[in-house]
């Protein structure tokens, strides 16, 4: 059978890496070709990768959750064809996309040639193949050498990426001690384990320690050649938490074991901040959720505007932000509103100011920093603020300071194309605000005979309020002063 | 009148545009505004236009399948270049979904000895000048910088400079006018010449030395913009004040706007423009109203700059869904005819593919051999280094 090797691309002119986000086949899944397989996400963008071959999808050769390198094997298809000797010359020409290379000089000689990657990383394009440039050495062995150190650098794994057979091949220097990550092929060779720069282990391997938080170097290998397995990991996990709780080895082992059919993930970063916040938030505060669908249409308007704003050429200018605003407006109008319940002292604490919450998903998980003094902002201002405060969020670099002090928070869930949910209380704010999809929806405009059915930007809004200190009535005249302002941003001037 | 002689705005072109019809249809700017010429709205139904219908009228029933055959094949050839770029195979591409009816329309009002001067992203427009669609891949997998005679298929080469083939489209327009194949009355001789180019390209001098030259020359040159809302990231709005048919006014030219995605609009009113330049009545300025659904190219991310409720609203503006409706509810077409474009989409993605993998890289000192017509001493001097320098290289040990 003819098993085909998709390599990872590069997808964007110039990328060198990219990691692997979502499978969307497993092994023995029936593909055609073009039909997307994996999503990855470079440095530029989250892209889906449609697979060249139609076949039968062998082997995930990498694992979600791993960085890999322009050029790496990431899946096998085996296209069901009777490929004969392994890797013929000819097979490989006319589907790997090495035609040229391959039919051109020197095809006849390839039996000698494993199927390994035929391209290297580059700068731009889809990876150079290789050709003489590479492959030849020059008749001056000297000049040769640097020309070839510059362009080309052997690709990470065990596949020897770019092969370069001149005879006077020098060995590739040592790195110097204490680096994590030598070199692939210093790595793999015949280091001793005390030794190792790099573990060996299988991709799922490494995402388990990766999510265990296992550090490969520190576990001791069982596998035959020094390879890490499963079990060493999971032993190794094991034991950490024993070590951590300062429980018996034994009964930590037991009790959290994993059962087939089953990953066991252990809480801990942002995951158990959010668990615990959410659970005392809660459980402490009654939850009032209240709902509001209106008309955006010219908060829509006013977007478009400030987009070609000149000042607002350098910001992002979203309906968040004007969402944002509203809430300032409304909160100056309904001070009780942004307060905060100090059961110790059975006192409510009413906020000068507006600290308003962005709640963020980030690839660490759900982090709600807030843009202090967000009322006193103009709209600019604030959509700089909100601006930076996401994007530091986006990379996973929020301060802790940032987090601290909000007084009320909005929530974009229309992001993901929801209409609206019912969003738990951030502990210690009073309110906070759902931000629902923004869709073009039949409304009904005018009245008597000028009543009709018009298609508009229409939203919905959900808060939820503490109704310790926050009323029914106080509740609804809040959201609905946030529903008049997105309805004709105009009340902005009477109410600013 | 002769050709250096300007006509009235208001005679050139029989209408002013910039008077808004009575009759208009009350379109929301960003849908268009009232002033653009839309002959099939976004659910598959015929407007009508009493300056156009004839246009459209006179093209047979197999011409008007023809166009749609044209909008499926070229998709799906579209499609599957994006695909190789993501397996590693093409470099880089400019992908032209949503924008097939302003390029087949166009594409199709052209006639043989008429001359087109693409972007980068004109597959449809080279698909109807005759072009094989595998040579539109050479240049993007980095075999050749165009794989196809020019003035075989009076098709020029891919500009990748934004704006700079609309001076050359101004000028080969100048050279018609002087070897006299304007307004002679002789169908198979009288030449129009149509440049492609960007809303972003608007922004570039090029353009607007281009126009100038073609208005006071009145040359016979349409300028083809496609509006598709998006200089990669840059929006209408951060290029320009005014809608960009406008612009045709200050050069002394007629300028309109059409939908981009009405198949039958754009070639009605490509052929109105390009009848008028061979004819001797001069440039004419063409937006094409339309929408880049994918990325600029496939190295940038949209969803980073614009919303997707946008193009969730442009999706139902589709130019091949709207065509297909029409055909459909007139009887001008039936499922066994969608079924076979369908069919043959298919067969031609699987060909270009194929072709494509096998394209042969260029000998090295090929690049050398376009530079001049004929042979110079500088670049002779330089193939002979680079094949020195190769020849210097030990024999290929093993492979």
């Amino acid at each position: 059978m003819a098993v085909r090797t998709f390599k990872l691309p590069d997808p964007g002119e110039g990328l060198t890496e990219a990691e692997i986000v979502t499978w969307h086949v497993a092994p023995g899944d029936t593909v055609k070709v073009n039909d997307v397989v994996v999503e990855i996400e470079t440095a530029k963008s989250l892209v889906e990768l449609p697979v060249p071959f139609s076949g039968t999808v062998g082997e995930l050769l990498v694992a979600e959750g791993d960085t890999v390198e322009v050029g790496t094997p990431i899946v096998t298809v085996d296209d069901g064809t009777d490929a004969g000797p392994p890797a013929a010359p000819a097979e490989r020409a006319s589907t790997s996309g090495e035609a040229a290379g391959a039919s051109g000089s020197g095809g006849s000689a390839a039996p000698a040639t494993p199927a390994t990657p035929e391209r290297t990383a580059v700068l731009v394009g889809y990876g150079v193949k290789q050709t003489e440039a590479k492959r030849r050495a020059r008749k001056a062995p000297a000049e040769a050498r640097s020309v070839e150190t510059s362009l080309a650098s052997p690709a990470a794994g065990d596949g020897p990426a770019v092969r370069r057979p001149e005879p006077h091949h020098e060995p590739p220097e040592q790195p110097p001690a204490g680096l994590p990550y030598g070199p692939a092929s210093t790595a793999r060779s015949d280091a001793t384990p005390g030794e190792r720069v790099r573990a060996l282990a299988k991709p799922p391997v490494r995402k388990l320690a990766k999510d265990l938080g296992v550090d490969l170097l520190a576990v001791t290998p069982s596998g035959d050649g020094g390879v890490v397995t499963r079990a060493d990991v999971e032993a190794a996990a094991a034991s950490d938490r024993a070590g951590a709780e300062s429980v018996p080895a034994t009964a930590a082992g037991s009790s959290s074991a994993e059962s087939p059919g089953e990953t066991r993930v252990p809480v801990k970063g942002v995951r158990k901040m959010t668990a615990q916040a959410m659970v005392a938030s809660a459980f402490t505060a009654p939850h009032v959720t209240e709902w509001l669908t209106v008309d955006v249409t010219a908060t829509m308007e006013l977007v478009d505007r400030l987009r070609a704003d000149r000042e607002f050429r350098d910001v992002r200018v979203t309906p968040l932000l004007v969402v944002a605003k509203a809430m300032c407006l409304a909160a100056r109008r309904h001070p009780e509103v942004n307060a905060s319940w100090d059961e110790d002292a059975q006192e409510i604490v009413l906020k000068h100011g507006v600290n308003l919450g962005i709640a963020a998903a980030t690839p660490r998980g759900l982090v709600v920093p807030n843009v202090k003094g967000a009322d006193r902002m103009t709209m600019r201002e604030l959509a700089e603020a909100i601006g930076d405060l996401t994007a530091t969020a986006r990379e996973g670099r929020t301060p802790p300071a940032d987090m601290a002090g909000g007084t009320m928070t909005v929530t974009n869930v229309g992001v993901f194309g929801i209409d609206a949910g019912t969003p738990i209380l951030n502990p210690g704010e009073a309110a906070i605000l759902a931000f629902g999809s923004v869709t073009r929806r039949p409304w009904v405009v005018g009245g008597g005979a000028e009543e009709r059915i018009e298609p508009r930007w229409v939203t919905t809004l959900a808060l939820s309020f503490d109704h310790r200190l926050v009323d029914g009535e106080l509740g609804s005249r809040f959201l609905a002063d946030v529903a008049a302002v997105l309805a004709d941003p105009a009340r902005g001037l009477v109410w600013g | 009148m002769s050709d250096n002689e300007v006509a009235p705005l208001e005679t050139a072109y029989g209408v002013d545009h910039h008077v808004t019809r009575a009759d208009a249809p009350d379109r929301p700017a960003q849908e268009g505004g009232p002033d653009m010429v839309q002959l099939l709205s976004p659910e598959g139904e015929r407007v009508p236009h009493p300056e156009l219908d004839g246009i459209v009228d006179a093209l047979s029933d197999e011409a008007l399948r023809g166009l749609y055959r044209d909008l499926a094949l070229v998709r799906r050839f579209d499609a599957e270049a994006t695909a190789l770029q993501r397996q590693g195979e093409l470099g880089l591409w400019a992908s032209l979904l949503g924008q097939e009816a302003a390029q087949v329309g166009s594409g199709r009002a052209l006639r043989r000895q008429d001359y087109a001067f693409p972007t980068y992203r004109e597959h449809g427009v080279a698909w109807c000048r005759g072009v094989d669609p595998v040579n539109l891949l050479g240049m993007f997998r980095g075999v050749n910088h165009g794989g196809w005679d020019p003035n075989e298929k009076n098709f020029h080469l891919y500009t990748i400079i934004i704006g700079a083939q609309t001076l050359h489209a101004t000028g080969y327009a100048m050279g018609v006018q002087r070897d006299g194949d304007v307004g002679t009355g002789d169908e198979g001789r009288d030449t129009a010449v149509i440049a492609y180019f960007g809303d972003g390209a608007t922004s570039q001098g090029d353009v607007s030395e281009a126009l100038v030259f073609a208005g006071v020359n009145n040359s016979p040159v349409v300028f083809f913009c496609q509006n598709n809302q998006w200089a990669i990231s840059e929006p209408n709005e951060k290029q320009t004040r005014a809608p960009l048919w406008h612009r045709a006014r200050g050069f002394g030219f007629p300028g309109i706007r059409v939908d981009g995605n009405d198949v039958l609009a754009v070639y009605a009113v490509t052929k109105q423009a390009l009848d008028a330049a061979r004819t001797g009545q001069g440039p004419t300025f063409v937006e094409a109203f339309t929408y880049r659904m994918g990325a600029h190219t496939t190295s940038d991310d949209p969803t980073k700059y614009r919303v997707s409720a946008e193009v969730e609203v442009w999706k139902h503006r589709d130019p091949i869904e709207r065509y297909k409706r029409w055909l459909t509810t007139t009887g001008k077409a039936d499922a066994d005819f969608f079924d076979a474009v369908d069919a043959e989409a298919d067969e031609l993605g699987g060909s270009v593919r194929e072709r494509c993998l096998a394209m042969p890289d260029p000998e090295g000192p090929e690049m050398f051999r376009h530079v001049y017509a004929e042979e110079h001493p500088v670049t002779a001097r330089e193939r002979e280094w680079f094949e020195g320098y190769h020849a210097s290289f030990e024999e290929e040990v093993a492979r």
